[in-house]
């Protein structure tokens, strides 16, 4: 069968071939998962039984049930958005999906689109799945993984049309300031740049308040807000999350979801009206865990000798690896202590030379993982 | 939250973690851990540390009640004064004055039905306050202090993933 050209203009994951080294061995303590260790919480679960209980399994509204998105424009208030539920918010199957929505309705063959990097490994892939051109920018250790303009600036993105960021941000769980992000809205709005902001992670902020660059001056109307369920509510597999922007852009996006997905799944949809609705609570509880378990992993960092920036958000660490070749070592430590993690690299430039450390696990297994990092390293 | 609410709340989790581990989280010194353990001991903030058993997982399992009180005060008895009397009991595990149809609401260990049955009609029913006696064994326990006791749930997530 011939397949279509843009499969083969992009290549496995990189984390694929961690995923099967790991899954060879059953004594794994795994510090690669990019989802949290929690549940759901049950209130949001059982809000999704009872909706099955009462039959409920149609589709729904393309754009997402109108009391979700009434919720979700509440909920955001929160970051100081203000988006209107009827034309400017659309609930997708995952913020995954509304990644690739906003790449489909911004994007033409030969589009150039800016990414900071090291970054989630979906991007790269979304915009060349859509025909784009990638200007990876990548950041730096020096800035703590945050954005500048001066790397923008190197980075040819001056050039480009669109500007793909995450903060806080998976992998380095770096988390970028109001000034900081000013400057590089200055940036964007000097260039023409439409943004992209993946703001999945702004619940898991853990010092200082998460701001959205769409609320910054001339920023709303050149910008995507993404955002979703999978990381504060502790609901990957259920597949939910949304984006917030103008209505055009929302209304392009929402022409392509309403002949993709149709709708998002409606389960998930009952799930999520709760989460809003009750369960702050529990995001705050697995907020303060989240946060513990970072304290407890830099302050081992530090006592082995291990340099790492100071992550502030998501749940991940982002240590410079001791050895040139962070490949080798994350499979030599796999190997030999059946830790395992991810080499920086996998998620593009700037990630080489660092390893992902995820603290979405509990503590006592996060503490036999140091415990085994600490003597691979004196070994 | 203050160090002294963290390290409370920390324990409450896992009172078996050291307080290396401890300080780790709250990103300060094991010494000033341990002090500040150390002083809520002393003002009996902190009363104990107790294992939570689930009886379920062995042999023998002691008979447990939750017993209801009603009592009757008069000038010169209080409730803390009645309290104080019940406390006193080894079998008695806990004890709490509630709102509601009753007064005291008091969990009475013991090694057999006979032996908490005895207890009730021949130690706490004579008390001349207490007007009522409500007695409800424990047959199973499903969660204790915050703990369920069910076999967890699998980490059924992928090894390494985005």
């Amino acid at each position: 069968m011939k397949l279509a050209d843009r499969v083969g203009r992009v290549g496995p994951s990189g984390i694929r071939r961690f995923f099967e080294l790991a899954e060879e061995r059953d004594d794994v303590i795994s510090l690669g998962v990019g989802e949290p260790d929690f549940a759901a919480p049950w209130a949001a679960r059982n809000a999704a039984i009872a909706s099955l209980e009462r039959g409920r399994t149609a589709y729904t509204a393309n754009r997402g049930t109108r009391e979700l998105r009434k919720l979700i424009a509440e909920d955001v208030r929160q970051f100081d958005l203000a988006y209107d539920p009827a034309e400017e918010i659309l609930v997708t199957a995952g913020a995954s999906e509304a990644i690739d929505l906003a790449f489909r309705a911004l994007v033409d063959p030969g589009t150039t689109v800016a990414i900071a990097q090291p970054c989630y490994v979906s991007y790269v892939p979304g915009v060349r799945f859509a025909g784009g051109e990638v200007c990876p920018v990548p950041t730096d250790r020096e800035d703590e993984f945050a954005l500048t303009p001066e790397a923008l600036a190197d980075a040819g993105a001056a050039e480009a049309e669109l500007l793909v960021l995450c903060y806080p941000n998976n992998p380095t769980g770096a988390t970028m300031t109001a000034e900081a992000l000013g400057a590089v809205a200055a940036f964007a709005r000097e260039h023409d740049l439409t943004v992209i902001s993946d703001e999945i992670y702004a619940a898991l902020t853990y010092e200082g308040e998460h701001t959205s660059i769409a609320t910054l001056p001339g920023m709303r109307e050149r910008t995507v807000v993404l955002n979703g369920f999978s990381k504060a509510y502790a609901m990957t597999g259920m597949r939910l999350g949304y984006a917030l922007g103008p209505s055009e852009v929302i209304g392009a996006m929402n022409r392509i979801h309403q002949y993709t997905l149709l709708s998002a799944p409606t389960t998930a949809q009952h799930a999520a009206v709760e989460a809003l609705r009750s369960c702050d609570g529990a995001v705050e509880e697995m907020r303060t865990q989240y946060d513990r378990r970072r304290k407890f992993v830099l302050s081992r960092f530090e006592e082995m000798g291990l340099d790492c920036f100071r992550a502030r958000g998501a749940f991940y660490a982002f240590p410079a690896c001791p050895s040139d070749d962070a490949n080798a070592f994350a499979e030599a430590l796999l190997e030999e202590t059946g830790v395992a993690v991810v080499p920086g690299d996998v998620f593009g430039e700037g990630g080489e030379g660092h390893l992902r450390v995820s603290y979405a696990t509990g503590l006592d297994d996060l503490r036999t993982a140091l415990n085994r990092i600490e003597r691979f390293l004196e070994s | 939250m203050s160090s002294t609410d963290e390290v409370l709340a920390l324990l409450r989790e896992d009172a078996r973690q050291s307080v290396e581990d401890i300080a780790r989280q709250i990103e300060t010194d094991p010494e000033t851990v341990e002090e500040e353990i150390a002083r809520l001991e002393r003002e009996g903030v902190i009363r104990g540390y107790r294992a939570v058993v689930d009886w379920n997982r062995l042999d023998e399992e002691p008979v447990r009640a939750e017993i209801e009180l009603n009592v009757t005060l008069d000038r010169e008895t209080s409730y803390d004064d009645i309290a104080a009397r019940l406390a006193k009991f080894d079998p008695v595990e806990s004890l709490h004055l509630v709102s509601g149809d009753y007064d005291f609401m008091m969990e009475v260990e013991g090694e057999s039905m006979r032996e908490v049955s005895t207890f009730v009609s021949e130690q706490v029913a004579p008390v001349p306050e207490i007007t009522q006696t409500v007695t409800h064994y424990v047959m199973t326990t499903y969660k204790a202090y915050g703990v369920e006791f069910d076999d967890g749930h699998d980490d059924d997530r992928l090894s390494v993933s985005p």
